[in-house]
């Protein structure tokens, strides 16, 4: 029953997600989102890096966007 | 009777299986119909070298990827990375073996750590499936991680869903003081780690992202009196009469944690970018931690990039089992003695630069980049003392607290083709 409820609000945000709402940020006014100084992860090898010194020298892991791979640093 | 009403609650079931499957393929139909279609990351080539010093290690190497599309809707990428330790850190000063780095993770007769990765990406029409799979080598420790993900996007691109699942195999090892491998020493670790993820593009200056992971890290086939997610170097302390004594470390079977965090980047009116970031962390050990950042990025002309930043990061708790001396041997079921599930704060600033190299001077590419950048990190421990002084000077358990300073550098070329 739940998950027939849950498969529902999955269906209608399906629906809601291509007909109601309309994107309000055009594709013609992204171009300052497009450029490069927003990009989150910009050069993925060196962002990867500093991840990895992250994990190896605090406790905390994920929750960052970065996708870990075992390191051996225990 | 009976027979006639498990007769009926099967034919029940199988009528909710079949609604169940077909609101699926409703929704999966839907969901393929309306997205908004979705890019493949750019083609491009990174060599990139790195350094870390600081806290008597020195750890640094290469790291190279290679990214490619084939055709419009498949990317590959492969990734070759490289460790070489060449100094011993504080617990080799104090406590560990001899001949093995603790805080690196590696033996110090390996000096060397080997990471393979290859990765693709496969467009499917409005969403993005990748799969990965990643290899570290040394010679006490080895590590096998294979990852799956997808990404949609919808309301005409402004938001993105995703989520990932990754799994993970290690074979905890050993080295002997004498740089040879412990034949009896092979733990077997097994990792997952489940993350959902959303961005959202909220206005045309405002990007958003979050991000949710569980991690679960678990021993195989293990007896309770052996640990395997601890370093196999690494030692706790006792009181001992006036002085103190050194033991093996005992860590529980398992470890599992949840992160969330936040992410925002901002484009000023200017050509520059503000981008903040918070997360916050717990695991079943008892840590909490949460970390803030704030990055400037500022656009040059149009062939420099700057960036300054500063990244705080504070671990108010520690694990239950962790002491920096305990009262006695074997105090309790679980001990540890490392310095990153002691109570700490981290402060890191860092600064970078980006040059575009002019269009032409290296042939075959259509952009060049060459990029250093410095980052500067400064630990507290709060409870974490330096051992290394003299026994006569301070008693044992009154010896200063331990503070950390590194340099990790990062200084690399990129070419998209």
């Amino acid at each position: 029953m739940i998950l027939r409820r849950l498969l529902l609000l999955a269906l209608l945000f399906s629906i809601a997600a291509c007909s109601s709402v309309k994107p309000w940020v055009k594709p013609y006014e992204r171009q300052k989102i497009a450029d490069e100084i927003m990009s989150f992860e910009r050069d993925p090898i060196a962002d990867s890096y500093l991840h990895h010194v992250y994990d190896a020298r605090e406790a905390a892991r994920g929750g960052d966007g970065a996708s870990g791979g075992g390191c051996g640093c225990n | 009777m009976h027979a006639k009403q498990r007769a009926a609650a099967t034919a029940h079931r199988e009528v909710a299986v079949a609604v169940i499957n077909r609101l699926l393929l409703l929704a999966l139909a839907f969901v393929a119909s309306c997205a908004q279609a979705a890019v493949l990351p750019d083609e491009r080539i990174d060599l990139l070298y790195h350094g870390y010093d600081g806290g008597g290690a020195q750890i640094d190497g290469p790291s190279v990827l290679v990214r490619k599309n084939i055709g419009a809707s498949v990317s590959v990428a492969a990734n070759y990375y490289v460790d070489m330790v060449s100094s011993a850190s504080i617990d080799v000063q104090t406590n560990g073996r001899q001949g093995v780095d603790v805080e690196s993770g590696a033996s110090k007769y390996s000096e060397e750590r080997k990471e393979y990765g290859f990765s693709g990406q496969y467009l499917v029409d409005r969403s993005t499936i990748s799969l990965g799979y990643t290899s570290s080598n040394e010679n006490d420790y080895d590590a096998s991680t294979y990852s799956f993900g997808i990404n949609q996007s919808f309301f005409g691109d402004l938001t993105t869903l995703g989520f990932g699942v990754s799994f993970g195999d290690d074979l905890v090892g050993q080295n002997n003081a004498d740089g040879s491998t412990n034949p009896d020493y092979k733990r077997d670790l097994q990792r997952r780690k489940y993350g959902v993820n959303a961005s959202q593009i909220v206005t045309k200056n405002l990007l958003a992202s979050v991000s949710f992971d569980t991690v679960t890290d678990q021993c195989l086939n293990l007896s309770e009196d052996l640990s395997c997610l601890n370093n196999p170097y690494r030692q706790y302390r006792y009181h001992d009469g006036n002085s103190y004594k050194w033991d093996l470390e005992k860590y529980p079977h398992t470890r599992s944690s949840d992160a969330l965090g936040i992410r925002a980047i901002y484009h000023l009116p200017w050509r520059a970018s503000v981008r903040g970031e918070w997360r916050d962390f717990k695991d079943s050990w008892g840590i909490k931690a949460n970390n803030y950042e704030l990055r400037y990025t500022h656009a040059y002309h149009s062939d420099w990039i700057f960036e300054g930043k500063i990244r705080f990061y504070d671990q108010p708790t520690g694990a239950d089992f962790y002491s920096d001396i305990f009262d006695y041997k074997d105090a309790q079921n679980y001990l540890a003695r490392d310095k990153e599930l002691s109570p700490f704060t981290s402060t890191v600033f860092g600064l970078g630069v980006t040059y575009k190299i002019p269009a032409g001077t290296i042939p075959w590419f259509e952009k060049s980049t060459a990029n250093l950048y410095w980052d500067k990190f400064d630990i507290d421990y709060e409870d974490f003392r330096d051992a290394r002084v003299s026994p006569e000077d301070y008693a044992a358990g009154d010896e200063p607290l331990y503070s950390l300073k590194a340099d990790v550098i990062r200084l690399y070329l990129s070419f998209w083709f």
